[in-house]
């Protein structure tokens, strides 16, 4: 909702203040001095103070967001898999199984800002479910909000377990069983796909869906896969992380007033996120930011390869520092500050506008 | 006597009674439980010193309004108000966002509350609010004067050539003040119906015009009419200096708001204009003295009253009131001019008899006056 119409300059206003200034220049042996150095000095900043810079000078929110009052914390969001539950069925393939209920839920998304969301388990974004390629894939959505909604997987599936209207759309106090194989491997993501549409990705229905590589399934590439599989000793030596790039319209105006990493803005700028220098990094990136057309990841002194939906084991995209998505995009980032000094590394969207709204955030890569 | 006055407990009791009601009960719950606040905030004064952006915002609805966050030029910064924390019905704070703004240049604010709601307001030009000192505040009493009592002045000096002139010529020349104290009224009102546009809602700063506006013509035309005798000649000069010395109380407003606000620079010739303007105002002061044989102090007297409120409004201005005191300036201003339109056309009735308002002399009396004011206010 907009406040009342400010008092702007009227034009008689703007040609009064002309007026003032002819008057000064007719009749006035007192110049303003002030005025004529004013106009020529444009340099009246203070120098930036050191202390600043951890706050990024000032552009930051004010307060901090009470995580344990939302039920959910973005720094615990970074690393939080959801592998579910598997069991073996009589033809000896592995199922993995979930329960996801949806839930609508009033959470702090900036200190001080509240915003109806509805959610899936109660956090936004949703949990970050991660299966094995090859396993059969059952989630149980159980529909717990006051509207009907769905869960539309980016994945290969049948149109039966599409989750749009028609396919998998769930009345409130419903239940749906979405069943498909996990394929294909790489990075993905889920999303509400109820109508308006808009308006229920907006409002928090969204999660990662990341699949790993079965090694069993790609010879000469075992090593590469196995570097990318949930619990095996090689993914021990990455740090991962989940990021789903989102924002906030909490006015209803259609454009967001926040954006953020995993919902809660300049949260890693508050905290910046503990980077081991002897282990590389592997983000899975993910961007479901309604209304802006694009979303992108930029990465301080720093060069990363890039796994477009992390579909192939080799990078798609070699040494590269910036990485543009539109939403439903999303990839896999590989890095390393091995061959860095320990310090503070900014890394943001490369739009300025969603970085000083919110999607600006610091790796504190540190010495193991 | 006492006995009336108990009396009058009964219906104050009834509505404690339905108050106390409303409250205990809460019969509105159940309608309006689950609404959002209603939540509106105004922005009364934004001052511009180095490196920081004050705003000073009143804010009102149906619960405490808490500014959550704050936006400038679309980036949110640290900012803290004073007082801290959520801003009472109708309460107001300042909200101090260190930013280094740049002169010259537009900026946009955007106050976010608790509830998401945002509240715009744009800086149009940033000029760095005007400083408390000795040289300033000589340069904006100079202002003043070559906004108000200078012209006045010059339009007193008609004096001598209105004088001795024919019952005809005198009324139209009557006429013509009551036309252009017509144009000065409808202009000082849409003023302040233009300021009040920036208050609070709830404050209806639009009905304060024009409530102000007719209490004082009211309170004017009493005090005016006092000893039973309507005013005229010296008196009926000094209410009429009076009311364009409230007029140009707010024109001094308006130009030390828009110092407040900055604008570009145009030439000196607008100057000019306001001076033509503003002489057709001392004329209007001298016409019903033309009868009289009042001293050389006097004129000095009434200059200085019909000129130097400019020399207070431009001060006023430059100090930023809130929107709601400025449109209350205006109402004020409006209702003063009122009172000696109705004077100055009682005496054209007196002297003439009812019928003489609407002779020639008087009726393009009042045309001219109208065209000239407003055809000289077209030059600012």
């Amino acid at each position: 909702m907009q406040g009342p119409p400010v008092q702007t300059v009227s034009r008689r206003g703007a040609l009064k203040l002309a007026s003032l200034v002819g008057g000064l220049g007719l009749g006035s042996a007192l110049s303003l001095t002030d005025k004529s150095r004013a106009q020529t000095d444009s340099s009246q900043h203070r120098t930036h103070d050191a202390s600043d810079t951890m706050h990024h000078d000032g552009n930051r929110v004010v307060g901090t967001v009470d995580h344990a009052g939302n039920g959910f914390d973005p720094n615990v969001i970074l690393t939080d898999f959801d592998l579910g539950r598997t069991f073996v069925d009589e033809d000896g393939r592995t199922v993995r199984e979930w329960t996801i209920g949806a839930e609508d839920k009033e959470i702090e998304i900036a200190p001080g800002v509240f915003f109806p969301a509805w959610t899936y388990n109660g956090r936004v974004p949703g949990p970050t479910l991660r299966c094995v390629e090859g396993e059969r894939l059952r989630i149980h959505f159980v529909n717990g909000s006051q509207h009907p909604h769905t869960m539309h997987f980016h994945g290969i599936h049948s149109a039966r377990m599409d989750g749009v209207p028609g396919a998998g759309l769930v009345e409130p106090g419903g239940t749906f069983t979405y069943e498909f194989d996990a394929k294909p491997f790489g990075c993905h993501l889920y999303h509400c796909h109820a109508l308006p549409l808009k308006r229920h990705i907006h409002k928090g229905m969204y999660g990662a869906f990341i699949v790993d590589p079965d090694p069993r399934r790609h010879a000469g590439e075992e090593a590469a896969a196995r570097g990318r599989l949930f619990g095996s000793p090689e993914v021990a030596g990455w740090q991962e992380l989940v990021m789903v790039m989102n924002g906030f319209d909490t006015n209803f105006d259609d454009e967001n007033e926040f954006y953020a990493v995993n919902s809660i803005p300049f949260a890693y700028l508050e905290r910046p996120i503990r980077i081991d220098r002897s282990r590389p990094v592997r983000v899975y990136l993910v961007n479901i930011t309604e209304f802006d057309p694009i979303n992108s990841f930029h990465l301080h002194a720093n060069f990363f390869d890039f796994y477009d939906h992390g579909t192939t084991l080799t990078p798609t995209l070699r040494t590269v520092d910036t990485v543009m998505m539109c939403q439903g995009q999303r990839g896999i980032l590989e890095f390393s500050f091995a061959d860095h000094e320990p310090g503070l590394y900014m890394f943001h969207a490369h739009q300025s506008e969603f970085a000083e709204l919110g999607w600006m955030s610091m790796f504190e890569v540190v010495e193991a | 006597m006492n006995a009336r006055v108990l009396w009058f407990a009964l219906p104050a009791v009834a509505l404690a009674a339905i108050l106390l009601f409303i409250f205990a009960a809460r019969p509105l719950d159940r309608l309006a439980g689950n609404s959002p606040p209603v939540e509106e905030i105004a922005v009364e004064t934004v001052r511009l010193t180095p490196d920081l952006i004050s705003i000073d915002v009143r804010a009102d609805g149906s619960k405490p309004v808490r500014i959550a966050q704050v936006q400038v030029d679309g980036a949110y910064r640290a900012f803290t108000t004073e007082p801290e924390g959520a801003i009472k019905r109708l309460g107001t704070t300042r909200v101090n966002i260190p930013y280094p703004w740049i002169e010259g240049e537009t900026h946009h604010i955007v106050l976010l509350t608790a509830t998401g709601a945002a509240f715009e307001h744009t800086i149009d030009v940033a000029v760095p609010t005007l400083q408390h000192n000795g040289t300033n505040a000589l340069s904006l009493a100079l202002i003043g004067v070559l906004l108000g009592v200078a012209p006045v002045a010059a339009g007193l000096l008609a004096y001598p050539a209105i004088r001795n002139v024919s019952a005809g010529g005198l009324t139209f020349i009557l006429a013509l003040t009551m036309g252009l104290l017509t144009f000065l009224f409808i202009d000082t009102l849409f003023e302040g119906l233009e300021a009040a546009a920036g208050a609070v809602e709830r404050l209806r700063a639009e009905g304060l015009v024009w409530v102000s506006a007719l209490a004082t013509a009211l309170v004017l035309l009493a005090v005016g009419r006092r000893s039973g005798v309507p005013p005229q000649g010296i008196a009926l000069a000094t209410f009429i200096a009076l009311g364009i010395g409230l007029h140009n109380f707010g024109e001094g407003l308006a130009v030390g708001a828009s110092l407040a606000s900055g604008a570009a620079a145009l030439a000196t010739f607008l100057v000019v204009g306001f001076a033509i303007h503003n002489v057709s105002e001392g004329f209007g002061i001298a016409t019903p003295l033309v009868q009289a044989q009042p001293p050389f102090w006097l004129f000095v007297a009434l200059a200085a009253l019909a000129g130097l409120p400019a020399v207070a409004g431009v001060f006023l201005g430059a100090a930023a009131l809130s929107p709601y005191w400025i449109a209350l300036c205006f109402g004020v201003g409006a209702g003063a001019i009122a009172q000696v339109i109705v004077e100055v056309g009682t005496l054209i009735a007196r002297r003439s008899g009812a019928a003489g308002l609407v002779t020639l002399p008087s009726l393009s009396g009042m045309v001219a006056g109208l065209a000239v004011m407003y055809a000289t206010a077209l030059l600012v």
